[in-house]
Order: structure tokens, then C-alpha cells, then sequence
């Protein structure tokens, strides 16, 4: 009976340091914290925000973290009309934007934006004139590049998405995006799109890319968080959250976590490149 | 009586609140700019002429699938099949009037989007037909229970007059029943265009939502909806966000429209 209570101890004990790394360090600040905490916008951020959510309120359940995507532009509006606490966007709000609704901007990472084709589709590299012609609607079949004779079927963003912004202005050249092209919501659902459809080609960010869709080497680097990091792989933006005047409380208790070398584990994990 | 004027005036106060918030980009740009150009924020032009055709075809096809499915529905409902399958279909009918639409959007996506992809070898098979084709499907339930009222309040001895004269079901149908249900069925229908005028979920996952103007129903096309729906995320006072009320005009008055016309041929020949 003693020897059981002594083996249930030392159980338990193991158990207790096991956990202890996992609650302790960083998340103690949230020990006495309790609340609701708003988050939306950006979609490539949502990944790193579940991930950060989930840790932060497996330690404290009084914590309540919900999660909407929507995109940058959308992150942007509800963050300055006080719908939510943060709006996290894939490109820098701009000084207008700043300034009308007094917004601080945060830095956490930085993303790739690559080209994605169906991983069924033969053709992994482009030059960046290439798929300038391809999203202008110039070469509009797979043959022309050497691949099946079918039609090119392009997927690009709705013009509030940051992820757009970043390809159009540095994998395009501001260059023009057929009409014909069709428009989704999200980085998840450009995923979806693409990977179900063999003909296809679109864009999503980097930390999104998995063995569903297939990158798109441009003029020989092939986009990966690597060449990201290096500053090879050009197309490149940082993901920011973004509060109304300096934040407080949950709020930058979030932040800072985000920012710290907990927060950095958890962004490279999920393919971005954590910023200090 | 205070719930009617309620409701009476809450539909007002809407379209007041459609035209203060439409009219500074109609103003801005002129209102034949708005309706008569295509979308190219990039290029300061914010028409909506390429949403507008699609609206109207895509909503006119999916009736155009939806009418002979509900005729053909009512027909084995209310003359050809037994009174024991009848009343299981209609149950089952008013299921399906319950679904989400944005289930009917999943299932295009998944069974029918890849289906037009590979049968016509032409895009990504997102396109006005899936679109249509979803729509058509969705509508057709209510339409169905509304053809099947109206045949059910065709007054008993005008059936049984076409009885005695020793007319077959099919004559009854064809000479009674669908001359006496009339007005009810092109009630159905308006409402039904309506349904499909006004839904956005559909639209928006599988008609593709590219902004150029249709040139076949093969092509990927964004509906009026779909276009609130994908523009509602821009800045508030950006000229795009101010044009999306021009949209919701549009739709708002064409409902009207409908509406008035309907009751208007219906006083008419009643």
C-alpha cells in the first residue's frame, strides 16, 4: 500500500515537471488575466493566432480568444471601429489608415507570398515575365509553358486582401490581373481552390503552402521559408497586428507573447519568419 | 396592425438608407458610369455592369432548371402518384426548403464544380451553369410546394365537372388544373426568382466571382451579391466600399419591379 503511494507520487511528480515548461516562463503573465480577447483580419495569420490562442488559454480557461479571418482590409476597419481588440493585416496599413483611426502596428513576421499550382501540374518554374503574362491573361494555356493543353485557369484575391497587394506589387510588377480570373476569400480557400483544381494556378502565402498545392520556382528560387529568410525569394511582406491607440491589459499581454521567444517558436512553426 | 406598420416601414427606411448611402458615388461617378462600365478599382472605374448580367443570367437559367422540375414534382405529387408517396414527397419537400444554402454551395464545390470542369474541358468549371444549376436545385423545393397549393385550391367541382365528361388525369391536368392554378404558379415562380436573384452563399463559392462580363455560361462570373460580399471588406470610405450601395439599389429596386409587375398582371386579368 505504501510502495503504491510512494510510485503514485513520484507519478505524479514526473507528471507535474513535465507540464511545467509547457505553463510556465511566458504564460505566467496570463495567470491573473480573465476576459475576451477579439481578434480578426488577416487570413495567412490565423494558423499562428489559433496556435497562440490554444496555449494561452489551456493555462488560464478564464481567457476567452476568438478568431475571425476576413481579410487585411477587414482587419483594418473592425481594429478602428473597436469591433475587435486586434486586426491583423498582411501589409502595413496606410498612413491614412493610421492616422484616422490612430492605429499601432506591430510587426511579428515575415511571410512569402509564392505562386501555387496543382501539385498534378508538371510546370514548377517561371520566370517572373512569365507569370506576369500568365495572370494578364497573354499566355492563357498550359501548352504554351510546355504542359497539358488545357486552359489556364487563375485564381487571384479580392482587392482588401493583403496577400494580393504584395504579389501584385512585387511577383507582377503592378502589372494588370485578367478580369477572367476568379476571385476567392481567403488563404484557405486559394488553397482549396488550387489543389482541387489540376489546372489551376493562384497564390498563397508561404507558411501556407503544404503537400496539397505545389510552389512555383520564379526565375530559379524556389519559395520556401528558407529563401524567404535569406532574402532570396523576393516577394515578400510582413504580417502585422494591429490595435487602436497603444494597447493594454490582454490585449499587449498578447502581443508581447506573440513577440517573445514562445510566440517565435510558434510562428516559425507554422512557416513565417518570427521578427524581434 | 402595429407589427404591419412596423414591418411597412422598416422596408421604407431601407431603401431611404440604400439611396443616402448610394448617392455619394452616384454623384461621384454618375449613375450611367455605375451601370454601364465594368470593375476596375485599380483604373477609378466602379461600374457594376458585369454583375448586373450576371444576376439576371444566372437567376433566369437556375428558373430555367428549376420550372419544368418543379412542374414535373407537382404533377406526380398532386395527380400521378398515390396518396401515400405523395404526402412522404411533400414532407421530404419541406425538408428541403430548410437546407442552408451554403450546404447546397458545398456540394457544388465538391460533386459538381470538378463534374463541368472535366465534361466540357473548358476552365475551371466554376462558372454561370454550376451556379445556376445549384440554384435551380435550391429553389425548386419551395417552388414545387407553392405549384402544389395553388393546384390544391383549384375548387373541387371544376375537377370533378372534368371527371364527368370522362377526361383522362392528363386531360384534367392539362385543360383544368393548370389554366385554374395560373396566377399561383407565376406567384411561385416570382418568389423562386426572387430566392435566386437574392442569394449570395452560392454565387459567391462557385460561380468563380471574376469580374469580367460573361460571354458564355461556361465562363466565371460574380453575381450582384457575391460582389457586396467580396467588396464589403474594403475601406469604409473608399469610393469601391460607397459603390456596393449602388448594388444593393439595384436589387432592391429590381425586387420591386418584379413584385409590382406581378401584382399588376394579376389584378389585371382577375
Amino acid at each position: 500500500m505504501k510502495k503504491r503511494l510512494l510510485a503514485g507520487k513520484i507519478l505524479f511528480f514526473s507528471m507535474f515537471c513535465l507540464t511545467l515548461p509547457a505553463s510556465g516562463g511566458e504564460l505566467d503573465v496570463f495567470a491573473n488575466e480573465r476576459g475576451e480577447l477579439k481578434i480578426s483580419g488577416g487570413t495567412a495569420h490565423i494558423p499562428v493566432m489559433k496556435d497562440a490562442a490554444k496555449k494561452i488559454m489551456m493555462v488560464n480557461s478564464r481567457i476567452q480568444i476568438s478568431i475571425a479571418g476576413g481579410g487585411s482590409g477587414v482587419g483594418i476597419k473592425q481594429v478602428g471601429d473597436g469591433l475587435v481588440n486586434i486586426g491583423n493585416s498582411g501589409r502595413r496599413p496606410t498612413d491614412k489608415e493610421i492616422a484616422r483611426h490612430n492605429l499601432k502596428v506591430f510587426q511579428w513576421a515575415v511571410d512569402g507570398v509564392a505562386p501555387v499550382v496543382n501539385p498534378k501540374n508538371n510546370i514548377n518554374k517561371l520566370t517572373k515575365t512569365q507569370l506576369a503574362d500568365i495572370f494578364s491573361g497573354k499566355i492563357s494555356n498550359w501548352k504554351q509553358l510546355g504542359g497539358a493543353d488545357r486552359k489556364i485557369n487563375l485564381y487571384t484575391r479580392d482587392e482588401a486582401s493583403g496577400t494580393r497587394e504584395v504579389f501584385w506589387d512585387k511577383g507582377l510588377g503592378k502589372g494588370s490581373i485578367s478580369p477572367a480570373a476568379n476571385v476567392v476569400i481567403s488563404n484557405g480557400a486559394m488553397k482549396a481552390a488550387v489543389s482541387k483544381d489540376p489546372y489551376a494556378i493562384g497564390f498563397v502565402s508561404v507558411g501556407h503552402i503544404d503537400r496539397t498545392v505545389a510552389p512555383v520556382a520564379l526565375d530559379g528560387v524556389i519559395p520556401t521559408l528558407k529563401t524567404v529568410r535569406e532574402g532570396q525569394y523576393k516577394i515578400s511582406r510582413g504580417l502585422y497586428s494591429n490595435t487602436r491607440g497603444l494597447p493594454s491589459g490582454l490585449t499587449k499581454k498578447f502581443i508581447d507573447f506573440l513577440s517573445g521567444p514562445e510566440g517565435a517558436k510558434i510562428i516559425s512553426k507554422h512557416g513565417f519568419i518570427p521578427v524581434r | 396592425m402595429l407589427s404591419a406598420l412596423t414591418c411597412a416601414s422598416v422596408i421604407v427606411l431601407i431603401l431611404l438608407f440604400l439611396v443616402y448611402m448610394g448617392l455619394p458615388a452616384i454623384k461621384g461617378a454618375g449613375l450611367g458610369q455605375l451601370l454601364l462600365t465594368s470593375w476596375d478599382p485599380y483604373r477609378d472605374s466602379y461600374g457594376v455592369y458585369p454583375m448586373m448580367i450576371t444576376t439576371g443570367a444566372v437567376s433566369l437559367l437556375s428558373l430555367a432548371f428549376a420550372f419544368p422540375l418543379s412542374l414535373g414534382c407537382s404533377f406526380l405529387i398532386n395527380a400521378a402518384a398515390s396518396k401515400q408517396i405523395a404526402r412522404q414527397l411533400r414532407h421530404m419537400l419541406e425538408l428541403m426548403t430548410g437546407i442552408p444554402t451554403v450546404i447546397y454551395g458545398f456540394v457544388g464545390i465538391f460533386l459538381l464544380v470538378p463534374v463541368l470542369r472535366e465534361f466540357f474541358q473548358s476552365g475551371s468549371g466554376m462558372s454561370i451553369l454550376a451556379a445556376s444549376m445549384m440554384l435551380g436545385i435550391m429553389v425548386s423545393p419551395t417552388m414545387t410546394l407553392i405549384f402544389c397549393d395553388s393546384f390544391d385550391s383549384i375548387p373541387r367541382p371544376y375537377l370533378d365537372a372534368a371527371d364527368a365528361l370522362g377526361a383522362s388525369r392528363i386531360q384534367r391536368l392539362y385543360y383544368v388544373t393548370l389554366p385554374a392554378a395560373k396566377f399561383g404558379m407565376l406567384n411561385g415562380v416570382v418568389l423562386s426568382l426572387g430566392r435566386a436573384v437574392g442569394d449570395t452563399l452560392i454565387s459567391l463559392m462557385i460561380a468563380g466571382n471574376s469580374v469580367q462580363t460573361p460571354g458564355s455560361v461556361l465562363d466565371s462570373a460574380r453575381t450582384l451579391t457575391a460582389h457586396i460580399a467580396l467588396v464589403f471588406a474594403a475601406d469604409y470610405e473608399s469610393p469601391e466600399f460607397r459603390s456596393i450601395f449602388t448594388c444593393g439599389l439595384i436589387l432592391y429596386l429590381f425586387i420591386m419591379l418584379l413584385t409590382a409587375v406581378v401584382r399588376y398582371v394579376c389584378r389585371r386579368e382577375a
